[in-house]
């Protein structure tokens, strides 16, 4: 919608030079790297593999989730310890779509039942598996699912004020019982070993290389628009009564302002976007399982943020992708440097950068100028 | 100051040696274990023959082995019985032997061989002389049983072993003979009954008897022997009577056999809600054991400790190294292994104050966030020196093993002393916050930090001094657990959810609070895990704090007064 209103863009794009930056990068590796994928023969030193696409598709879709825990934590000081619990339901809706796909093409060859429930001797689909057929009804469930769990979730917890420390804490033991209800077989969701072998979507081969090129130009313009809808809603006057909300809840509610409303909503729209980052993630990984659910994801998710720099939106961009490049870097390289790395990491920017890579970037400006 | 410090220290270590000492008070104390273990019972006879025989007994006792040999089955039963009539003092030797497939027969010398193996090493006896052979002969085979053979053989292993001078021997003897009683071990049992002093063995004998009436002609003899056996609990007991009920034609004993099924069932439920309750106890134990520290660190200095579940890792790694270090002493180095993983625990958990949570007060989610760094370094560096496998950690023999308060209700030694010990860590932990001069300046500082610094408190030294206490207990609690678990690198993070739970659901800086909270959670998970599995009752279980926060935000016991609304 904003994408069409230039108005609206100009006004988010003219307070900030940084966003501009950010903008004309991300749009260049949209761009950039599929031409550097089918322009070039394999070769070639400019040549990008299916397997580089694959990986930065996916820090995409991480970088995704991070904007979506910078648009609570950072603009209105709600620290989500639970946020992959949206991004792992948004990506099981999608899994549950790819898996319908497979049809008779599983080990089973059932041309309804998913092979694991097949081998789990299940006569017929379970009521929450029919409509998953249809891609715009997983598409929809994609948002509606997370969605509808923030808004019960964050009803509960921000009608009873319930805040800071408290509700990380319960939201980390919400993605605790997510998943171990997800590890159970009886839930239907593949238990253990979750949803995977993932044959195509929307007809096309998820092993082929246009479909990878076309995941990859999807995810970027995905965060593309996530970050700039996220910078409307900050730079509107609803995002400048949660910047409120952050610096001084019970002043902003003594205004007259309903603080749990504001709340709320911006909490199922960040839910919504997690959800949409796993939907993403799950067709370019190939699998998802409760693994996704696990407290640890969420509490990295949380450090990319810190480690951009929260409050910018593109900080968080940053950080995600920095932080999985030196993942993916050690965890091949240095195994068991990565989590000493992590855990360094973690105290390093929480003691000396509050304000994450981009705000050291700020002060050296500002030490030059 | 120092002085100061040095006195509370003094203090510390003082109420630590009282802790300690309750602690080996309660280990060492060991009650008699009622071994009724068949294989023990066996091994317990330690010559396998007597040699010295008369002449014509000689004869007999090997004619009979020779017979045995190549008997059929049945005709084996009959060789059997009458090795035991005879009681020849080599028949016991055979009975076990072919009870245990041990026995041979050798064609070529028609011996009869007795194997036994030590080291791996198989050496052959001759049953009769006891003589040692080699390799046992080249042409020897294995003398067979089947089943009904093997459950005579059994009970007539017993007969002898009911004369035995072990009380224990005596005790498993006649629960063996319970399934093959017959009228001529009835009447045997009788005998013993008369010259048995053991009042254990005696109600065993009265037990057994009693079964063997209730297939009695006598109708008078059922109904009594009914009567006897009302009160027992035991499986054997329950079977006979449920059996009895099916072919019995006397109304009367019909009358009393359906009200002692009733009695006993109604016994052994009460029995099952009396193990669900320890068991829940004994859970609620180990979480109280894993979030106490994690109440004094959370819950009075208001620190969010992400790395208090790998300060308990650190305290079951610390029983493991004591192991190591005294590697024959095991139930001592349990006890050493507390006040050094207090120690080992509590100095990482002073320097992790010192070093990062004092520039991060009153920004409670940053301390979060750097002290989930700090449990990363920890578990990695846990993983670079002891390897990221499990390590086992050896238990004590104080503390293995059965408390049997009947045949339906046992308790295991190291859940009840865990249970034992969370009380006396708790009652420490209450004496030291509330009856020493660390605990008013814990408890003043919490309250009202710059009031306890006007009056002279040394704010940072009290907050690194609370910290390490909080700590400490966490690898207290780590000895404990790694008596219940695997001790690994992953043994915190299975803990530490949970021990935040027990925390804001028992109420923010109060210990009674996560005494209570804990030992509720853990009854109520263990009373529900029967009817919806270990892993609903588990996700019912957080659900049910996310709610109930909800409602009550200061948990069950909320603060009162200024530091209430401070928090």
């Amino acid at each position: 919608m904003t994408l069409q209103d230039h108005s609206a863009i100009s006004r988010v794009m003219r307070s900030d030079r940084g966003i501009k930056w950010f903008v004309g990068l991300l749009l260049a590796a949209a761009v950039l790297l599929p031409l550097g994928h089918l322009l070039f023969p394999p070769e070639s030193s400019l040549h990008v593999s299916t397997y580089t696409l694959g990986l930065v598709g996916k820090y995409m879709t991480y970088a995704l989730l991070a904007v979506s825990i910078d648009l609570i934590w950072g603009y209105c000081g709600i620290l989500s310890l639970g946020h992959t619990a949206f991004f792992a339901l948004g990506g099981y809706a999608m899994g549950m779509y790819l898996m319908r796909q497979i049809g008779t093409r599983g080990v089973y060859g059932d041309p309804l039942l998913p092979d694991f429930m097949v081998f789990l001797n299940w006569d017929s689909l379970p009521w929450y598996w029919h409509g998953f057929d249809m891609f715009w009804f997983a598409a929809v469930m994609v948002v509606l699912a997370p969605g509808l769990l923030a808004l019960v979730f964050g009803w509960f917890a921000f009608q009873s004020r319930v805040v800071g420390v408290y509700f990380s804490i319960i939201t980390q033991a919400l993605t605790f019982a997510l998943l171990l209800a997800f590890f159970r077989n009886e839930m239907g969701f593949g238990g253990n070993n979750g949803l995977t072998d993932f044959k195509e979507l929307l007809g096309f081969d998820l092993q082929a290389s246009s479909t990878r090129v076309g995941l990859y130009v999807t995810s970027a313009l995905a965060l593309l628009a996530g970050v700039l809808v996220c910078r409307w809603i900050v730079a509107s006057r609803f995002g400048r009564i949660i910047a409120a909300i952050r610096d001084s809840e019970s002043r902003t509610r003594f205004i007259g302002y309903r603080v749990e409303h504001y709340k709320l909503w911006l909490f199922c729209f960040s839910a919504m976007l997690a959800g949409i980052a796993g939907a993403l993630y799950v067709p370019q990984v190939g699998i998802i399982n409760p693994g996704e659910f696990a407290p640890i994801n969420s509490i990295e998710a949380v450090v990319w943020v810190a480690v951009g720099g929260r409050g910018t939106l593109y900080g968080a961009v940053v950080g995600a992708i920095l932080v999985n490049y030196a993942k993916s870097y050690f965890t091949m390289a240095w195994p068991e440097a990565w989590l000493y790395a992590l855990g360094v990491l973690f105290v390093l920017v929480t003691l000396f950068l509050p304000k994450g890579v981009l705000g050291l970037l700020q002060r050296f400006k500002r030490a030059e100028s | 100051m120092r002085q100061l410090l040095e006195g509370m220290s003094a203090k510390v270590s003082r109420l630590l040696m009282l802790l300690i000492m309750l602690f080996v008070g309660v280990a060492t104390y060991q009650p008699l274990h009622a071994s009724t273990d068949y294989e023990d019972v066996i091994e317990a006879e330690e010559s396998l023959v007597d040699t010295a025989l008369p002449a014509d007994q000689t004869e007999e006792f090997s004619n009979a082995l020779a017979q045995l040999a190549s008997a059929s089955f049945s005709k084996k039963e009959d060789l059997t019985s009458e090795l035991v009539a005879k009681r020849f003092p080599g028949s016991r030797g055979v009975l076990v032997a072919l009870l245990e497939n041990q026995l041979y027969a050798d064609k070529s010398s028609g011996k009869v061989l007795i194997l036994s193996e030590q080291d791996g090493e198989k050496t052959y006896h001759d049953a009769i002389s006891g003589e040692l052979i080699a390799d046992g002969g080249s042409d020897k085979k294995r003398i067979t049983t089947n089943n009904s053979l093997r459950k005579k053989l059994r009970g007539d292993i017993a007969i002898f072993d009911l004369h035995s001078e072990d009380r224990n021997v005596r005790l498993g003897a006649v629960q063996q003979l319970r399934d093959v009683v017959d009228q001529s071990v009835a009447t045997m049992l009788m005998k013993q009954q008369s010259i048995e002093k053991d009042d254990d063995v005696i109600e065993e004998i009265r037990v057994t008897l009693a079964i063997f009436d209730l297939g009695s002609e006598d109708s008078e003899a059922r109904l009594a022997a009914v009567e006897a056996l009302d009160g027992e609990l035991g499986n054997d007991v329950f079977n006979q009577i449920s059996a009895l009920l099916h072919s019995e034609e006397d109304k009367e004993v019909i009358k009393a056999a359906q009200a002692t099924i009733k009695r006993i069932e109604g016994k052994r439920d009460f029995y099952s809600l009396l193990e669900t309750a320890f068991f829940g106890l004994s859970f609620g134990s180990v979480l109280v054991l894993a979030a106490i520290g994690l109440a004094i660190t959370f819950g009075v200095m208001g620190v969010i400790n992400m790395a208090h579940g790998e300060l308990i890792m650190l305290g079951a790694y610390t029983t493991f190294v004591m192991q190591q270090l005294l590697p024959d002493h095991i139930g001592l180095s349990i006890i050493l292994s507390i006040p050094a993983a207090f120690l080992v625990s509590g100095l990482v958990g002073i320097g992790i104050e010192r070093g990062v949570v004092r520039f991060l007060y009153g920004r409670p989610l940053e301390t979060l966030l750097a002290t989930f760094g700090v449990s990363l370094i920890l578990q990695q560096l846990v993983r670079t020196i002891f390897s990221p496998l499990n390590r086992s950690v050896q238990t004590p023999e104080m503390m293995s093993g059965l408390l049997r308060f009947n045949e339906v209700f046992a308790v295991t030694y190291n859940r009840l002393y865990i249970l034992i010990f969370t009380f006396i860590v708790f009652a420490g932990l209450w004496l030291i916050l509330n009856k020493t001069s660390l605990g008013l300046k814990v408890r003043a500082v919490s309250q009202n930090r710059q009031m306890a610094r006007a009056m002279g408190v040394r704010t940072a030294r009290v907050d690194a001094l609370t910290f390490g206490l909080g700590s400490g207990v966490a690898g207290i609690a780590g000895v404990a657990l790694s008596q219940l678990t695997n001790v690994g690198p992953n043994l915190g993070q299975a803990y530490i959810i949970d021990s935040f739970m027990v925390v804001v659901f028992g109420g923010v800086g109060n210990l009674w609070g996560t005494l209570v909270g804990g030992m509720t959670l853990g009854v109520a998970t263990k009373f529900l895990e029967p009817h919806v599995g270990a892993v609903v009752a588990k996700i019912i279980m957080l659900v049910f704090i996310i709610l109930f926060i909800q409602r009550r935000k200061q948990g069950l016991f909320p603060q009162k007064g200024r530091a209430a609304s401070g928090a």
